[in-house]
């Protein structure tokens, strides 16, 4: 464990800027520092890329096979690429009671895809979360950071349309 | 600002602000929390902005907190150099936010409510220029039509008492100086000239309890921190939020960070910590923006960092981001995840006090709880126990959510009844319907009925009926939300969210949402109502932390007050709410139907049969409930019962 593969060690040699300054900005072996590379990884590439985790490993001195329980047992990591746009779908009791789920159905029969997923092209990916901390708008949905707020399953399809009209 | 060496100094500082700010008094704010943002409050601004600049009129304009994220294009220095005319500024969110985009104009106090871009001109022109109220503007009482022009005349504040949120909505958060200005940090400095043992006598007068959903009185839990042994100790604030449906602490982090900073440097002293972290959820990326502007802020002037205020006294503050784990919440999980592990929690004995972060005593409050610390340093015991009822002195904060008219943020006296937060100052149920119950405390709390609107809202009274105040999520549910289908929504939320240690709540929420699914999948038999209560106990007494304690704690209560509506369900297969979709039955109306055949055609599962231009039926085996056939119908003739 915690052996580079060749993969790993073509990303090392290409790394590029922002992760060597992001690994320079914590010490060889500080244990804590595991959530905040993790979650600054997740910001350069959106989700984890394996090589990145054993490079982490080597470099905290953590078994390869911590990091991944580490990343399972949040919810914010995603071990796979997303899409241009990352749709989140409120799934909080605000938003639940006041028509959440059938939001989430509109968008899931609108892109063809279930929560979780990604779109062919590659344009969104669908996911739910817990609370997006703006009850009092609800049902909420974000995309790509961008707030919609008191929906009705009929405007997913106008909103959709904005995003696409972007490209 | 320059650094600020002594109480003396710092005394000095807010005077010679107040005496600037006074003269300043006319401002226009802009409300950019995150509902009113959604509803374009930041093009509102820039217009404003705009047509200040263009018309030429002395008039500054600035925005009620900034939720893009950083690069605005506000000034404090310059805009606190204007000596006359208006300033348009930033704050926290306001509360009212299902009345947004908001626009306040001070010192009138007038709150103007679904603004719009096109209605800015009208604004300067009407009420900047001329001093004119704009009546399509104001705020119109849903229930008796009338329209209210001051903000505190707005029934929605009338009846709430803002002390923890006081700054939230008034002042920018990003500005030292501005929470200087309203006595911030004078509480701390009340602080440094007591002993730390006079501090916590303070705390423990005031009869604050931890606003993070236990209640556990903060001064005994800063006592046991300071007579624990060790040279090294922490304060952690608890910004995790995890309850779905709330966003108090969230608000007070972004509307007013100082504040936070300030009760936990108040904590360090007492309890002779020097070091401290805030954990904030991970959904929550403006409140880590603001901690982060306000932390750097206080360390320039010495109220952060070493020697503060020419004191002993050192403390340093450093952001925690969550990763997204509603078991984070969970005192000792929480320490675990800081030290960057599984958030798992772990059994208590030993309590944080005595072993935690790092195996270190540790302090850990909620954000309400830090909240309130300066108040009562600042204004003594006595003046924050003023209110509330005795075992639970003080406010609370309540996000006021679900179907209820007035949407948004709230703090009321502790004990205040359910009543007036649903009907004074939420405005009621709109559309007229019916009132059904209060989900309290989120997935770890119970359900409030009918009978409990006059039920004083308080840690113990609440204890007395199964329900428990939480972090203070109030989600409020009508006749048309199937309580059923409510108490699975939050099993299905614990059931994911069970860190998966302790058996009985990893596996018994799990059979306990599968019962669930199948009574509101229309398979469920009385039997399994029984079943449910016997798992609900015996994951109870059976977990380890407070989330398999409390998980049944839904279905338990909806179950003790609406077991009506369950037996229904089981028995009847009908759903009164008519949510549960699997329970819907389609029935065509034999005077309506004109035997066109559409809705035939249009059945996915060929469900319907009749000959043309005669009355067809529905066969409810084979029907699926789609509803296409409603869709359908040019008659209205199909209808659900
Ligand atoms: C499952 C679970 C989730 C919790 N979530 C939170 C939370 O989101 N915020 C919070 O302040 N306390 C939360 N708590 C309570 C904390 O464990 C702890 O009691 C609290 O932070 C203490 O602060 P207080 O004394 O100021 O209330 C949670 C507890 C449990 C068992
Ligand atoms: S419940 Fe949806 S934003 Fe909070």
């Amino acid at each position: 464990m915690g052996k580079l593969c060749n993969c790993s060690r073509d990303l090392l040699a290409n790394q590029d800027r922002e992760i060597q300054k992001l690994f320079r900005s914590y010490s060889p072996g500080e244990k804590e520092a595991l959530i905040p590379i993790l979650q600054e990884t997740q910001g350069i590439y959106g989700y984890l890329p394996k090589p990145i985790l054993y490079i982490t490993s080597e470099y905290l001195k953590i078994p390869v096979g911590k990091i991944y329980g580490v990343a399972t047992f949040y919810n914010q990591f995603r071990l796979q690429p997303v899409g241009k746009y990352l749709v989140q779908v409120c799934a909080g009791t605000a938003c639940h009671v006041r028509g959440g789920d059938l939001v989430l159905q509109a968008l899931e029969s609108e892109l063809g895809i279930k929560s979780g997923q990604t779109t062919q092209d590659g344009l969104y990916t669908l996911s739910t979360v817990a609370c997006l901390g703006a009850c009092s708008m609800a049902p909420v949905v974000t995309v790509g950071g961008d707030f919609h707020g008191r929906l009705q399953p009929k405007d997913i399809v106008k909103i959709l349309r904005e995003y696409e009209i972007k490209e | 600002m320059e650094r600020i060496n002594s109480v003396y100094e710092l005394n000095q500082l807010r005077d010679k602000l107040k005496e600037e700010f006074t003269k300043n008094k006319q401002r226009v704010l802009v409300c950019a929390g995150t509902g009113c943002v959604a509803g374009g409050s930041l093009d509102i601004y820039a217009e404003f902005k705009r047509l200040i600049k263009e018309n030429g009129l002395n008039i500054d304009c600035e925005l009620e907190e900034d939720s893009c994220g950083g690069d605005h294009d506000h000034n404090h220095d310059q805009a606190h150099k204007h000596e006359t005319g208006y300033k348009v500024a930033k704050s926290g969110c306001h509360g009212f936010c299902a009345q947004g985009p908001l626009v306040r104009i001070e010192p009138d106090d007038i709150l103007y409510t679904h603004v719009k871009l096109g209605d800015v001109e009208e604004i300067i022109r009407e009420t900047l220029v001329k001093g004119n109220i704009i009546e399509r503007l104001i705020y119109t009482n849903p229930m008796t039509g009338e329209k209210v022009a001051k903000e505190h005349e707005i029934p929605f504040y009338k009846k709430q008492l803002r002390r923890a949120l006081k700054n939230c909505g008034a002042i920018d958060p990003e500005s030292l100086e501005e929470y200087i200005v309203n006595d911030g940090y004078h509480g701390l400095a009340n602080a440094l000239i007591k002993t730390p043992q006079e501090v916590i006598d303070e705390v423990l007068a005031s009869g604050l309890r931890g606003r993070g959903g236990g209640g556990f009185p903060t001064g005994k839990k800063w006592q046991f921190t300071r007579i624990a042994e060790g040279d090294k100790k922490f304060i952690i604030c608890n910004g995790d939020e995890g309850d779905p449906g709330a966003f108090m602490d969230r608000s007070v982090m972004e509307g007013d960070p100082h504040r936070v900073i300030e009760g936990m440097a108040i904590a360090g002293y007492a309890v002779g910590a020097d070091e401290g972290y805030i954990y904030v959820r991970a959904e929550y990326p403006m409140a880590v923006h603001r901690l982060k502007i306000a932390i750097k802020e206080a360390e320039e002037v010495g109220i952060l960092g070493d020697n503060i205020l020419g004191t002993e006294f050192s403390f340093r503050l450093h952001i925690k981001e969550g990763a997204g784990a509603f078991v984070c919440g969970e005192e000792t999980a929480l320490i675990a995840s800081i030290e960057g592990k599984r958030g798992m929690p772990v059994p208590k004995p030993p309590f944080p006090a005595n072993k935690g972060l790092w195996g270190c005593p540790t302090v850990i409050n909620n954000v309400e709880t830090f909240a309130n610390v300066p108040i009562i340093l600042d204004k003594g015991a006595d003046y924050f126990k003023s209110v509330g009822v005795p075992n639970s002195p003080g406010t609370k904060t309540f996000a006021l959510t679900g179907q209820v008219a007035n949407t948004g943020l709230i703090e009321v006296p502790m004990g205040t009844t359910l009543r007036e937060i649903v009907y004074e100052i939420g405005g009621g149920i709109p559309g007229n319907r019916e009132y059904k119950a209060v989900q309290i405390g989120g997935p770890s709390g119970g359900c409030l009925t009918e009978d409990h609107l006059d039920i004083q809202l308080d840690f113990d009274s609440l204890k007395s009926v199964g329900a428990m105040i939480g972090s203070g999520g109030l989600v409020v549910m009508d006749e048309k939300t199937c309580i059923v289908e409510v108490a699975r929504f939050f099993m299905h939320f614990t059931q994911n969210e069970s860190c998966g240690k302790c058996v009985l709540c990893r596996e018994g929420t799990k059979r306990m949402l599968e019962i669930l699914q199948r009574i509101v999948d229309g398979d469920g038999q009385v039997e399994d109502l029984d079943l449910l209560v016997e798992l609900g106990e015996t994951i109870k007494d059976g977990s380890l932390c407070g989330l398999g304690k409390t998980a049944p704690n839904p279905v338990l209560t909806t179950l003790k007050y609406f077991r009506d509506e369950y037996m229904h369900h089981v028995e009847n297969k009908i759903c009164d709410a008519k949510v549960c979709s699997a329970l819907k039955v389609y029935h065509i109306d034999p005077e309506k139907c004109k035997g066109c055949t559409r809705c035939a055609r249009n059945c996915p599962v060929g469900a319907i049969s009749g000959k043309v231009k005669q009355v067809h039926s529905i066969d409810v085996l084979k029907c699926i409930k789609c509803g296409a056939c409603v869709t359908a119908c040019a008659f209205d003739a199909i209808e659900e019962v």
